[in-house]
């Protein structure tokens, strides 16, 4: 799309020894990570792994505490201003104001994208329907199911076409088939060229991913696709991958 | 759609602030309970305040025993009453019956005109009257107490002139000047507005960016490209037009039911209103950067106006009050906006007398919002 086109070549995203720590506690340790145009990355860890802290760096809701990351070509610490207009992000709490229905909701936050006038009107009929929320504009968010909020924060999140979208455990307590839906929509934005980071929880999702990070106390423990992962470790699937380090770090804990 | 290329105009029209204000007044208007707040309380402060408190006691229900039963002690219970503090609550047969109306609260006075009285009076010897008075409440024993002074002497001057005809030789004119009437409501209803101006610009607006933190739409709010200047005023500014409206209802109503005067300029009340929105919203800021919770915001708030209405001189003066709690009242900008309204409303003074409290609130305004500003700004980093 424009706003891909618009922009360079080269990683949307790269991460040069990116580092967080919180007083005695390092989130994320020393993190290298190149992420490709158009590429589906999934972040993976058990809870406290520093998915989020990351990713929230990355969006530039947090400063590194050293180290330095570009974004869409623009580093978060110095021209997060420049980052913000092309990137998207989608919470795990999905930012929605329940109070107003899912069409304010979408034109909000375009507007506050810097879409006016009939380009946003028009962008937001389409993109309504495109993820299914016309017969739903009229709704208050509030009162939508789990999975129509986060097609909606999809939307929101999505309306200005961003070059890079960030989603922190998107789909946490929604159903199969919304999941699925949802999935749908992540790989028809990705074949637009945007680039998607997603983290979470979930195996089956994980393995939709083309290329995986395996986070485990704030430290990057394995890169690569599925298969590569799995062989690295010496384990059938990707959840045996899981299991096994969630296990050695309980075994660290105690 | 690059920035640069905007016209200023094109830019002001763009900014990320006016969906900010869209999207606040969609949600006032949907959320009950601030909507009740915002329309309910202006009304409901005005009637509290205006009605129920009367500084001026007057009309104390009083019992009487008169024992004397002439024409002279009826002339006296009659010049006490006339005068206003007393109302007649009817008549005892005895002591013990007086004492036991004000011990039941029937009564707040009782006035015992003993059986010699005519005939001292009619001795040239003083006569001597006694009123009980139930002086619990010091206010209402205050005013009693001189209402009945005043009323025996009105009644002694009366006796005297009777046996000389003799002109006065000294009479004090008091003139009360701004509210002549002494209505409590008139000093009362400038009050409200800054009492009211005061919950909704902390309270309200403090317990609106804290739903935001917590419903998670701010950290939503950040990461785009709104700006934190933007995203502050957007969220300020409404309340600043909502406090304006309610200003002006509070006015209206002042004026058509209380009778409250307009005496300056309504511009400059106006005009003046301006850092005391500033000040106040200061506050709610600085309350929303350490409430953690809606609920946390509304405690701090509450905690807040306690010493707004006490001590900044809405309803007690604060020269009667100690000098700790007047040094506190100078830290309230309401302390000083009420001298504002005050001035302006009832004594129809201008910027040359008021220049005092408005420069002090002025320097505590800045003060405030800078601190608060910083602060928001620290806290969605």
């Amino acid at each position: 799309m424009t706003a891909v086109a618009a922009h360079g070549h080269g990683p949307t995203v790269v991460t040069d020894g990116l580092r967080k720590v919180f007083g005695d506690l390092v989130a994320v340790e020393h993190l290298d990570l190149t992420i490709n145009r158009g590429e589906v990355f999934g972040l993976l860890g058990p809870n406290g792994s520093g998915k989020t802290t990351t990713i929230r760096m990355l969006c530039g809701l947090m400063a590194p505490t050293t180290g330095r990351a570009t974004v869409v070509g623009f580093d978060v610490a110095t021209e997060a201003e420049r980052v913000r207009t092309r990137i998207g992000y989608m919470s795990q709490r999905y930012g929605l104001y329940d109070d107003l229905t899912a069409y304010e909701n979408m034109r909000f936050y375009a507007t506050v994208y810097g879409l006016h006038g009939r380009v946003r009107d028009e962008r937001l009929e389409q993109h309504m329907l495109d993820l299914g929320l016309t017969e739903r504009r009229h709704q208050l968010a509030g009162t939508l199911s789990g999975g129509w909020k986060q097609r909606l924060a999809l939307g929101c999140a999505t309306s200005h076409q961003p070059e890079m979208l960030f989603l922190d455990e998107p789909t946490a307590g929604v159903d199969p088939a919304a999941r699925r839906d949802f999935w749908a929509s992540i790989y028809a934005l990705a074949a637009r060229g945007t680039t998607i980071l997603v983290t979470t929880h979930y195996m089956d999702e994980a393995e939709r991913c083309q290329r995986l990070a395996f986070l485990s106390r704030g430290k990057l423990i394995g890169l690569g696709t599925v298969d590569e992962i799995t062989s690295q470790f010496g384990q059938p699937t990707i959840e045996d991958v899981f299991i096994a380090l969630q296990r050695k770090d309980e075994g660290v804990h105690a | 759609m690059s920035d640069d290329s905007m016209s200023l105009r094109q830019r002001l029209r763009h900014a990320r602030f006016w969906p900010m204000l869209w999207k606040e007044f969609i949600q006032i208007r949907r959320d009950r309970l601030t909507l009740g707040m915002i329309l309910v309380l202006p009304a409901a402060q005005l009637m509290l305040f205006g009605y129920a408190i009367q500084t001026d006691v007057r009309h104390l229900p009083t019992v009487v025993l008169d024992e004397s039963r002439t024409s002279e002690s009826r002339a006296l219970v009659t010049t006490l009453m006339n005068s206003g503090a007393f109302d007649a609550a009817g008549t005892v047969p005895d002591r013990s019956a007086a004492r036991r109306a004000i011990d039941e609260g029937t009564a707040s006075a009782a006035l015992v005109i003993p059986p010699e009285y005519a005939r001292e009076i009619a001795a040239g010897r003083t006569a001597t009257v006694q009123m009980l008075v139930d002086a619990a409440d010091p206010q209402t024993a205050g005013a009693a107490i001189s209402g009945a002074q005043l009323g025996a002497q009105a009644r002694a001057t009366q006796i005297i002139a009777q046996r000389v005809p003799l002109a006065n030789p000294l009479e004090m004119r008091v003139r009360p000047l701004y509210n002549p009437a002494q209505r409590s409501a008139v000093f009362i209803v400038p009050g409200v507005i800054g009492v009211l101006l005061t919950i909704t610009l902390t309270l309200i607006t403090a317990t609106a960016i804290v739903r935001e933190r917590e419903r998670g739409t701010l950290e939503q709010l950040i990461v785009t490209p709104i700006g934190k200047t933007s995203l502050m005023l957007g969220k300020l500014v409404p309340f600043v037009i909502v406090g304006y409206v309610q200003m002006t209802v509070v006015l209206t109503m002042g004026w058509v039911v209380f009778r409250v005067p307009m005496a300056g300029s309504l511009a400059l009340l106006y005009l003046l209103t301006i850092p005391f929105i500033v000040a106040s919203l200061g506050v709610g800021l600085l309350i929303s950067t350490v409430a953690r919770s809606q609920a946390q915001a509304m405690q701090l708030s509450f905690f807040f106006m306690l010493p707004n209405i006490l001590l900044s001189g809405y309803i007690f003066p604060r020269m009667a009050m100690p000098v700790p709690a007047q040094l506190v009242g100078l830290a309230l900008p309401l302390t000083y906006y009420l001298k504002i309204l005050r001035g302006v409303m009832l004594k129809g003074t201008g910027l040359a007398e008021l220049w005092r409290p408005t420069g002090s609130m002025f320097v505590l305004a800045l003060l405030l919002f800078t601190i608060s500003v910083r602060r928001f700004h620290k806290t969605i980093e």
